[in-house]
């Protein structure tokens, strides 16, 4: 398994242990066998996203309630990751939160933050992705991250040639369900 | 500590703002805050001005934050200016890269108001 550091480890618990009802429900994992090296990752994903939204946005992430996982993905960021492991963060959102979080963000009202939401929403995504990195000791070092890209609209489909493991957590931002995924290449 | 020009280097702009919004949190006086999307165009803004401070990312088009650092060290005008790096790579090689490359400090994002107190503003003291 590996190493997870001690702070990490420590917000896994807490995760585990007093959000432990609704992430267990929320964050099942969505595809594939899970491999025994990477037991713990979807919970780290999950700290790592809540960790950016608390310190960037300003704003705790709750577990999403029972049966309110499906995600608007009006704006999806994708951030690459090479090296140890090869693949792709995804984060998907509705236009709305997206805004939102964009407005929190910058300490504007949501018309001030408009023209920066495909910006603000791609550091996000790019954050969670370093955020998540960093608490996993092989990957912290052995890989790198790439710039993010923003997709905005719903009318596309994303072929991946990931074809591996999938973890995916459905998280709560302000009532409003958000998706943060890890799709590994085999 | 008389008022600091200072040169934030990120591709987003989001970012830019966030981390100006930072120093003044963090209750550094400037004089003026310039901006670069890149190592290319920082470079440019070092040669035509004189800086007390430059943060900057590192994972950027054109010219990343790391040739950047080792092209200003070579710059006789700016070859002291304190650079912090900012960036969501904070593996131990990437830091020991970034100080090696002439980086002056390292901050991860994301980051908090009082991380760039405690490890900016020593650095227009010292």
């Amino acid at each position: 398994m590996d190493q997870i550091s001690n702070a990490s480890r420590e917000r896994v618990q807490i995760h585990l242990g007093v959000r432990a009802a609704g992430l267990g429900a929320a964050a099942a994992p969505t595809s594939g066998a899970r491999s025994s090296t990477r037991l713990g990752w979807r919970e780290v994903l999950a700290n790592a996203a809540s960790e950016v939204f608390e310190i960037m946005v300003g704003s705790s992430l709750e577990p999403a309630a029972e049966g309110d996982s499906h995600v608007l993905a009006d704006f999806t960021a994708m951030v690459g990751i090479a090296g140890t492991v090869c693949g792709v963060f995804g984060f998907r959102a509705s236009a709305e939160s997206a805004k939102r979080m964009a407005a929190l963000m910058l300490g504007v009202d949501e018309v001030g933050a408009t023209e920066n939401v495909p910006d603000a929403f791609g550091e996000i995504c790019n954050m969670i992705a370093g955020s998540f990195k960093s608490k996993i000791a092989r990957l912290a070092d052995g890989c790198a991250l790439s710039v993010p890209t923003v997709i905005s609209g719903r009318d596309y489909a994303l072929y991946s040639l990931a074809n591996g493991e999938r973890f995916e957590v459905t998280l709560s931002f302000e009532g409003h369900p958000i998706s943060v995924t890890l799709d590994l290449h085999m | 500590m008389k008022p600091a020009r200072v040169l934030i280097v990120d591709d987003s702009s989001v970012m830019r703002k966030i981390v100006g919004r930072s120093l003044r949190q963090a209750g550094l006086e400037m004089q003026e805050v310039l901006e670069a999307s890149n190592g290319s165009e920082a470079l440019t803004v070092v040669r035509e001005k004189p800086l007390d401070l430059i943060l900057s990312d590192i994972n950027m088009p054109q010219m990343d934050g790391l040739e950047f650092v080792r092209q200003l060290r070579g710059i006789e005008s700016a070859h002291d200016v304190p650079v912090v790096m900012i960036t969501t790579e904070a593996g131990e090689a990437h830091v020991v890269q970034a100080l090696s490359s002439g980086a002056s400090g390292y901050i991860r994002k994301p980051f908090t108001p009082d991380q760039i107190k405690e490890r900016v503003i020593p650095l227009l003291r010292g």
